[in-house]
């Protein structure tokens, strides 16, 4: 019993890690309809963002929530930066082009990303320094429930709330749902609609530079490559909770997590990503449009 | 498109006449210097590039300077095929040095041994890669006699009797030392509590650590890479795990410590030598290494400043018999190192072309490991 509450825990954990990289993929897809995969190496960028930050003031082992405050807004500023310029000089160009020569470029751009790591920031892994003190909040039985656990879903959860809220209930969000309807139409109505997706992607790659702070205080180490597999598992698990889908996302990364805990605790730790992807392919042979995402005829 | 066309046949003529100098002889170096292990193609590239720079500083081989060069195979098996395939045909080398993976050394061998090219590989511990034949050589012991060694210090000076297995599937180097540790402990008497695995670039480990509690070992075996092992230390320590953690010689690194920070201290592993060794060769090898990178060199820099210093040494011999420097000559001459006494201990090949020396098994003390024993072979 005590196992299966550590293996819940584990896989909550886990899960709201892919889960926040998940809204990131989520958000640019629900908008432009277009998947990102230069994002998982945006939040590679953020966390060196954050590592060269804290060398540069003196704060590598400084734990608290100035240090956490401080790197968490270098890196998303940074990210949300980055994430603008990427759309500017690389997607723009070819928004009236087939939606397949966008998605081609985005690969060009992680593997542009991932490689440019290599040579400028070096290819061994560096230490991320550490942000917050890790400490058991209370002891269930024999299973520690630690406090950079419960911090990591808990901005999960914050930043959930927050996107439903800026896409739902401002003027903004009104806007970005426009230009996701129709394009061509929003800009009729008066929407800038350069503006809102410099706008999407901003907010996008912000979240990934959130996620890459909080991922580095779970696990220090950090590399060009780091977000290779993990942005693999965030996209699956924005598909599998209905890509386009907010809540959906977290859903999705908290099933991923889950799943991929109680595969390695009770069957295979050889299969672990083998079944952990059955489990998503079950899923969707059933609900083709992820779990909360709506399935919507094409019309011709 | 003309213009493209043209340009795509006119590019490979520029490409093929590299210029041939004379007063150079050419070594080459395949290695993976980019892609998810760039870290051990540059550090191999470290070690090798010291030992050869000093030989040209001193020089070189009879008035001809030695020129290293490296080519990068992104760590692909496919790659490392046809880069060997560039560096024999087109670059013109008389000898290749590398890869540190297996797999990667196992694609070039039969090349190299095709056109008769010596191949020696600093860090490729499977046996199956100086199988392919008589011109491979290896400068390092074999993954049988690495993880009996940890096997036989774990029942032996530690004397434990349960013992968890975490092994990284994807690469044949750590399948082979937990193959080899299992049998070897068993055999011993001691018991296999649990054998789980983890993939490189995984960052969570919770899953396979938690069921690995549960079997209560008094050790846990991880024969990975320092990159992973130091995640994986600090999450055992976070699931309130105390046993004893043992490695091979991909612990050596001081990024072991600095990602794993405490929870590494205390775990021992079986390594090339010990920065602790007062041996003059190791000394002054760790002394240049820093002078010139300012960093600590890892296990893999020190086994291929050791491999390029035996390279050259045979170079040296075969300059010096009439038919000069051949790759037939070399191939010749390092069948017969003996007693190379190089920075990770004496070094001598036996009639498998396998570097024959001995092991020790050190224990991390944060920074520095702490040498405990040595083991011959």
């Amino acid at each position: 019993m005590a196992d299966f509450l550590q293996h819940v825990i584990n896989g909550i954990s886990l899960g709201s890690i892919y889960a926040l990289i998940a809204l990131g993929y989520t958000m640019v897809y629900g908008i432009l309809q277009f998947i990102n995969f230069a994002h998982s190496d945006v939040y590679m960028v953020g966390a060196f963002i954050a590592y060269f930050v804290a060398r540069a003031v003196g704060m590598t082992e400084s734990p608290g929530i100035e240090t956490l405050v401080i790197l968490l807004g270098a890196s998303m500023v940074g990210c949300a930066l980055l994430g603008v310029a990427i759309e500017r000089l690389a997607y723009r160009p070819l928004r009236k082009a087939p939606k397949i020569n966008i998605l081609i470029t985005a690969i060009g751009m992680s593997l542009f990303l991932e490689y440019f790591g290599q040579v400028v920031f070096g290819a061994d892994p560096k230490v991320f320094p550490s942000v917050l003190q890790d400490s058991v909040l209370f002891q269930m039985g024999t299973v520690p429930l630690k406090s950079l656990d419960i911090a990591v879903l808990g901005v999960t959860l914050v930043m959930m709330f927050a996107l439903n809220f800026l896409i739902y209930h401002t003027k903004i969000g009104r806007a970005m749902r426009a230009v996701s309807t129709n394009m061509n139409v929003a800009s009729l109505m008066g929407v800038n609609n350069d503006f809102i997706i410099s706008f999407t992607f901003f907010v996008g790659s912000a979240l990934a530079g959130a996620g890459s702070v909080l991922v580095g205080m779970k696990y220090p180490k950090i590399d060009p490559l780091m977000g290779m597999m993990i942005g693999l598992k965030a996209f699956v698990a924005a598909v599998l909770g209905g890509i386009g889908n907010i809540q959906g996302a977290v859903l999705g990364g908290l099933i991923m997590g889950l799943s991929e805990e109680m595969v390695v605790g009770y069957f295979s730790s050889t299969y672990r990503d083998a079944l952990a992807f059955g489990i998503l392919i079950v899923i969707l042979i059933f609900r083709p449009a992820g779990l909360l995402g709506k399935y919507t005829v094409e019309k011709v | 498109m003309r213009r493209l066309l043209a340009l795509l046949v006119v590019l490979p003529l520029f490409a093929a006449c590299t210029k041939k100098n004379s007063n150079e002889i050419l070594i080459g170096h395949f290695a993976s210097m980019t892609g998810s292990e760039a870290t051990f193609g540059q550090s191999t590239d470290q070690g090798l590039r010291l030992a050869i720079d000093e030989l040209n500083a001193a020089g070189g081989i009879k008035g001809k300077k030695v020129h290293l060069i490296t080519m990068d195979d992104q760590g692909k098996a496919e790659d490392a095929a046809s880069v060997v395939t560039r560096l024999i045909d087109q670059e013109g080398v008389v000898a290749i040095l590398g890869e540190v993976a297996s797999s990667r050394s196992l694609a070039a061998a039969p090349i190299a041994q095709a056109k008769k090219i010596p191949m020696l590989t600093p860090s490729s511990t499977n046996p199956k890669v100086t199988e392919v034949g008589d011109f491979i050589f290896r400068a390092c012991f074999i993954d049988p006699f690495q993880g009996t060694v940890m096997a036989k210090f774990a029942r032996e000076n530690l004397k434990l009797k349960k013992v968890a297995v975490f092994r990284d599937v994807k690469s044949d180097y750590s399948v082979g030392l937990a193959d080899f540790f299992i049998s070897k402990f068993k055999e011993l008497g001691g018991t296999i509590t649990d054998d789980v695995s983890y993939q490189a670039q995984d960052v969570d480990f919770k899953a396979q650590l938690t069921q690995i509690k549960s079997t209560n070992p008094e050790a846990i075996y991880i024969p990975g890479y320092y990159t992973e092992v130091g995640l994986i230390a600090r999450q055992a320590r976070e699931l309130g795990i105390k046993a004893v953690l043992m490695g091979g010689d991909g612990w050596d690194s001081p990024k072991l410590s600095e990602i794993g920070a405490t929870a590494v201290n205390g775990g021992y592993f079986s390594n090339h030598y010990s920065t602790e060794s007062t041996d003059p060769a190791a000394v002054e090898f760790m002394k240049k290494f820093k002078e010139k990178y300012h960093t600590q060199p890892d296990g893999l820099s020190s086994v291929a400043y050791d491999a390029a210093g035996i390279l050259l040494q045979a170079i040296t011999r075969a300059a010096d018999t009439p038919a000069g420097i051949t790759p037939q000559n070399i191939r010749d001459e390092l069948a017969k190192t003996k007693d190379f006494h190089g920075a990770t201990g004496i070094i001598s090949f036996d009639d498998h072309r396998n570097a024959v020396k001995s092991a020790v098994v050190v224990q991390v003390k944060g920074p520095v490991n702490k040498l405990i024993t040595s083991v011959n072979p």
